[in-house]
């Protein structure tokens, strides 16, 4: 079987004033062929106006099985929203 | 399309507690996600119905490559060149949607070339005329449409998302086609001939594509449980069958089937009989081209072999210098 070609996230700026998005991922062997791949594979229809590649191995993610215990004590923190705190009518907009 | 730094033994986890949760969440239309706990048995049937796709994409680029040399115009072939070149970008889709599940696309690659994976048996028929491009966009593609939307809402999250791009992009397929065989159909006695002749030879073909009838199909109980598919091959089929029939009206051409009649009761166009056993064959290896395919992608891997050695020879390279200097 071949050698393991290195995997890579892309990421496209749709437009100038978005941030970049994660689109897919590819197998390159260095960056510079990465990004010529990215243009190639997902870049057809004008998607695009700015490319990132990152190679997988550097993303290190939040494991699933913990997610209630990552994410699950923001729910009691209702008071971080601005809809917690009561002020007057008369006050107008703020 | 997701890192798989994460993508752990979970195999441990398989009890029915596990399993029960994991069933609640599709009911509940929630997508599933790479590193989710999922049964092992959903993640076989997933790296089998993705790795198929991707190796039918891929495959599906042979029969038509053979006429970008020979387009009659610049238009048609510029045209011809964005598909295939498209079909090579759904393939990579499908492999990295694959490969989220923990297999790697060198395996996938070598269980294709050593032909122990299959791919669509559509590819295993030839192109023989012109008007083949056209038969094949209007009809095979049409059919891959009518497979893949449904595909848009699997419970895969990275499989749902590869194909929601796929039918973006799989519509201009399509167009093109139907827009080659009307320019045929509306030329010379020979040229409508020709697209006679094409429909004639893909009609059946085409039709198998949606897989065996529901009663002889052996996955789809457990791919309909777990939203992977959600609709049966034989539903599929009709749905194929009654949009193309006013579109080879239109175009004057004639279905290639006697017992072709409308329902008026049921409202749906019913054809003969399918004949499986050809179906089988094509499937098991004994179609038209199958050899030919299959030694088109091996040649290409091989030939290819010293492009990817030597990138990856330079990547190291390159490494090695910058730790020195580094050093």
């Amino acid at each position: 079987m071949d050698q393991f070609m290195p995997l890579w996230e892309v990421f496209i700026r749709t437009r100038n004033g978005l941030a970049h998005r994660h689109v897919g991922s590819l197998h390159a062997a260095d960056a510079e062929m990465a990004l010529q791949a990215a243009r190639d594979v997902y870049t057809r229809r004008g998607e695009g106006v700015s490319i990132w590649v990152v190679p997988s191995a550097a993303i290190t993610a939040s494991d699933p099985a913990e997610t209630e215990m990552m994410f699950e004590p923001t729910g009691s923190k209702i008071y971080r929203h601005p809809t917690f705190y009561k002020i007057p009518d008369e006050v107008g907009h703020m | 399309m997701y890192t798989q730094a994460l993508n752990v033994v979970t195999e441990k986890l398989g009890d029915s507690e596990a399993e029960q949760r994991f069933l609640e969440r599709i009911d509940a239309e929630e997508r599933i996600e790479p590193n989710d706990w999922m049964p092992e048995a959903y993640r076989r049937l997933l790296i089998r119905q993705i790795s198929q796709h991707a190796h039918s994409e891929v495959v599906g680029m042979l029969p038509e490559g053979n006429w970008i040399t020979r387009a009659p115009s610049l238009r048609r072939k510029a045209a011809l060149l964005a598909k295939v070149q498209d079909e090579g970008g759904h393939g990579l889709y499908l492999y990295a949607a694959a490969e989220t599940l923990g297999i790697s696309r060198e395996e996938m690659v070598e269980q294709l070339l050593s032909g122990r994976a299959k791919y669509s048996s559509i590819f295993n028929y030839p192109t023989l005329t012109w008007a083949d491009i056209g038969a094949i966009g209007w009809l095979v593609d049409g059919a891959a449409i009518m497979n893949q939307i449904p595909l848009c809402r699997c419970s895969y999250g990275p499989y749902a998302r590869a194909m929601i791009r796929i039918c973006r992009e799989e519509s201009f397929h399509q167009r093109q086609g139907y827009e080659i065989m009307l320019t045929l159909a509306r030329g010379t006695p020979e040229q409508k001939a020709m697209a006679q002749d094409a429909l004639n030879r893909w009609w059946w073909p085409v039709l198998m594509m949606f897989g065996p009838p529901d009663h002889a199909s052996q996955h789809s109980e457990a791919s309909m449980r777990w939203k992977v598919k959600r609709f049966s091959n034989d539903t599929l089929r009709q749905k194929f069958i009654d949009a193309t029939v006013p579109q080879a009206q239109f175009l004057g051409l004639t279905i290639p089937d006697p017992e072709l009649r409308f329902n008026a009761e049921t409202g749906h166009w019913e054809t003969g009989p399918i004949d499986w056993e050809e179906f089988h064959r094509v499937l098991a290896g004994y179609g038209p081209c199958n050899k030919e395919r299959l030694a088109a992608r091996r040649k290409a891997h091989e030939e290819g072999a010293w492009v990817r050695e030597a990138a990856l020879a330079y990547a190291a390279k390159q490494k090695q210098r910058i730790t020195q200097q580094a050093a």
